[in-house]
């Protein structure tokens, strides 16, 4: 069964330094093992995060009488089907929930389980617990890994065949993706958020406009941003096409990583590494595109792909029928008179504390029109959040306040949007079918979403939020 | 898993495009094991509200389709629908990143051609299915009279070919990979996550 395709030999690694590299090059070379003539690299992970989808994972490792070669360097959580509401617990749930304690328990992974108070979104948890760090290569079997990357980390999803051969190896073999930078020049205008800007590139270059590309992330509007927008801004890079999407590491992102639990005591002495991580100056990029911030509006998507998607003051234009009826709409529509059923503030894209303070800037004192649920990305945000007032603010306005978890993002736990339903949703995928059988779904952030629940519709942020930014 | 070098099937087009993973299997099915067969639950949704639907009449190896295909979620259990519905071959101009090294691994051709070549297997083939050789080793293909070459990875045509299996072909690098780690967290420290 098993042959080498061709010879390996080991990577040079002196010389290399006396030309300029990317964040990309310098986070690949440091994770070489090896790479075959192929071109294929054997890469070392830092980190792999399981969670309930991990299953056919850790079946295909014990269909082979395997152990987990790192239990250290592996952590699990129960994110995907997490139930966010009181009540029983429908039989599939529960069985995937366990099946995951039971191959935590057998292989001796860290398990964020659901009375774990860091229990949250794997891609929510990761930083928040400081097991997100710069310079590390982290996997999971989920496509929005590519959130951690937000750290100047390696950071992209695997299949389940990869996570069994990285439970089983501790690594993973990749071909070294082309680089591209998309720089986001000026500065945002206040209501627009992360979300936005991400929207506004996939929409302009397309869902495959990165495909086969590494993303980094780079310009004034870039570094401009907290780290929660920056994770937002990776998060969707698979939207994109990209696997991987980063920004390099700065100050921002050191203090984020301080004193959090899994970082690194010696503080002082990792930021020191960090700190040679981003691109070097004269580093040449495969592909390089620029946006102005400025020129980005708050936005929203129409159609079933995460590239349709438009400014708020747009208009629902041709496209295929069969689009347009499963989303209920007609061309020359304009998007603000889309009346929508219910809303969605959560997921791994926009269910941080700074998206949900953003929310309720927009929702205080007011009422939603219409019914939602707000599911907080982690137990450690839903604290907060209620500490911080907002999660009254949410439930002043007649919003349902949950427990954390992917929730309605997927809706696996059974938070699912009706057939035929139109919800306005801060979460990062608005395929058929997503968030239920049938369910009309329409990307934005989440003061947008704040903004169609108190107007019933899809609308413009930019006024409800005049005077309380 | 056990290579295979050449398919003498069927082909069928669906003519659309970005059908990405959440649409190949919705989530509600991914709590099964995968022994009951993923077959059933390809294209769950489409193939239910339409009788008619290419997949519900024909059973084919072959399938033809636009590009983005298999792009979103990293589920390998999209592949899976397709490998136990019996598709051995996916022929699109362009596919999902993470649906192209899942599906190899699995023993699914995710084979390129370009754009103009699926329009004109598309108008051929309609809504009904015709025949597909496919030969792996020269990248070569005849589908429903139609003669095309696809472009694939080298690295997966010889996987797919063989059969190989990575797990089984990394175990040989045991004694780098170990060396490496030592070197890896003796010059960043950090890198091991801190416990108590
Ligand atoms: S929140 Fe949604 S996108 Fe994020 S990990 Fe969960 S299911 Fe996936």
């Amino acid at each position: 069964m098993s042959a080498p395709l061709t010879t390996v030999h080991d990577v040079p690694r002196i010389g290399l330094h006396d030309v300029p590299r990317t964040m990309l090059d310098k986070l690949w070379d440091a994770h070489e093992v090896l790479r075959r003539d192929d071109g294929t690299s054997l890469l070392w992970v830092d980190r792999h995060l399981v969670h309930e989808g991990s299953h056919h994972g850790f079946a295909k490792l014990q269909a082979r009488g395997m152990q987990v070669a790192e239990p250290l360097l592996t952590f699990g959580v129960v994110d995907h089907y997490a139930p966010t509401r009181a009540g029983e617990m429908a039989r599939d749930v529960r069985h995937m929930i366990d099946t995951l304690a039971r191959n935590a328990a057998a292989t001796g992974i860290r398990l964020f389980d659901l009375r774990d108070p860091g229990q949250g979104i794997v891609h929510v948890i990761g930083p928040e617990q400081g097991l997100t760090l710069p310079g590390l290569l982290i996997n999971c079997g989920d496509s929005h890994t590519s959130t951690h990357g937000a750290f100047g980390a390696l950071a992209f999803g695997v299949g389940a065949t990869e996570v069994a051969h990285i439970l089983a190896t501790q690594t993973v073999w990749q071909k070294r993706p082309k680089t591209m930078r998309i720089v986001f020049d000026g500065t945002l205008s206040p209501g627009v958020t992360a979300k936005d800007m991400a929207l506004h590139w996939i929409s302009r270059l397309g869902t495959g406009g990165a495909q086969g590309f590494a993303v980094e992330y780079a310009g004034p509007a870039v570094e401009a941003l907290s780290m929660e927008g920056r994770m937002t801004l990776c998060n969707l890079s698979i939207e994109g096409g990209a696997r991987l999407g980063m920004v390099a590491p700065d100050e921002v992102t050191f203090a984020y990583v301080k004193g959090r639990p899994f970082a690194p005591r010696d503080h002082a002495a990792a930021c020191a590494d960090w700190r040679a991580l981003g691109s070097d100056a004269e580093a040449v990029f495969d592909r390089e595109v620029t946006f102005d911030a400025a020129q980005i509006a708050p936005t929203v998507t129409w159609g079933t792909s995460p590239e349709e998607a438009l400014p708020i003051t747009g208009v629902v234009p041709e496209a295929a029928q069969s689009t347009l009826e499963y989303m209920g709409l007609d061309a020359g529509m304009p998007l603000e008179t889309v009346k929508v059923d219910q809303v969605f503030i959560g997921s791994c894209t926009n269910g941080r504390i700074e998206d949900l303070r953003m929310a309720a800037a927009v929702l205080r004192g007011r009422k939603a029109r219409v019914p939602g649920l707000v599911s907080p990305g982690s137990a450690i945000v839903k604290k907060q959040a209620e500490d911080e007032g907002l999660a009254q603010v949410f439930v002043d306005a007649g919003l349902e306040w949950a427990d954390a978890g992917c929730s309605m993002c997927v809706g696996m736990n059974g938070d699912l949007v009706e057939t035929g339903k139109r919800c306005a949703s801060s979460t990062n995928r608005n395929f058929k079918g997503r968030q239920g059988r049938g369910a009309r779904t329409h990307l934005m952030s989440p003061a947008m979403v704040a903004a169609a629940a108190v107007e019933g519709r899809l609308a413009d942020v930019r006024p409800l939020l005049e005077g309380r930014l | 898993m056990s290579g295979w070098s050449q398919i003498k099937g069927r082909a069928v087009a669906l003519d659309a495009r970005n059908v990405d993973t959440d649409q190949l299997i919705p989530a509600r099915f991914m709590s099964q094991p995968r022994d009951q067969g993923y077959g059933g639950f390809l294209l769950h949704d489409v193939r239910s509200d339409d009788a008619g639907h290419v997949l519900n009449r024909y059973a084919p190896q072959v399938l033809i389709t636009r590009e983005n295909f298999g792009s979103g979620s990293s589920r390998e259990a999209a592949v899976y629908a397709l490998v136990d519905f019996g598709i051995k071959a996916v022929f699109a101009p362009s596919f999902g990143d993470i649906f192209s090294s899942n599906a190899v691994n699995n023993g699914l051709l995710p084979a390129r051609v370009t754009e103009a070549e699926i329009d004109a297997l598309i108008d051929r083939l309609g809504d009904d299915d015709a025949a597909a050789f496919v030969d792996l080793g020269t990248g070569e293909a005849e589908i429903a009279g139609t003669k095309l070459q696809f472009s694939v990875d080298p690295v997966w045509q010889q996987k797919l070919i063989n059969g190989w299996d990575d797990i089984d072909m990394t175990a040989q690098y045991a004694a780098q990979i170990t060396e490496f780690r030592g070197k890896r967290l003796a010059a960043h420290p950090w890198a091991m996550p801190t416990t108590d």
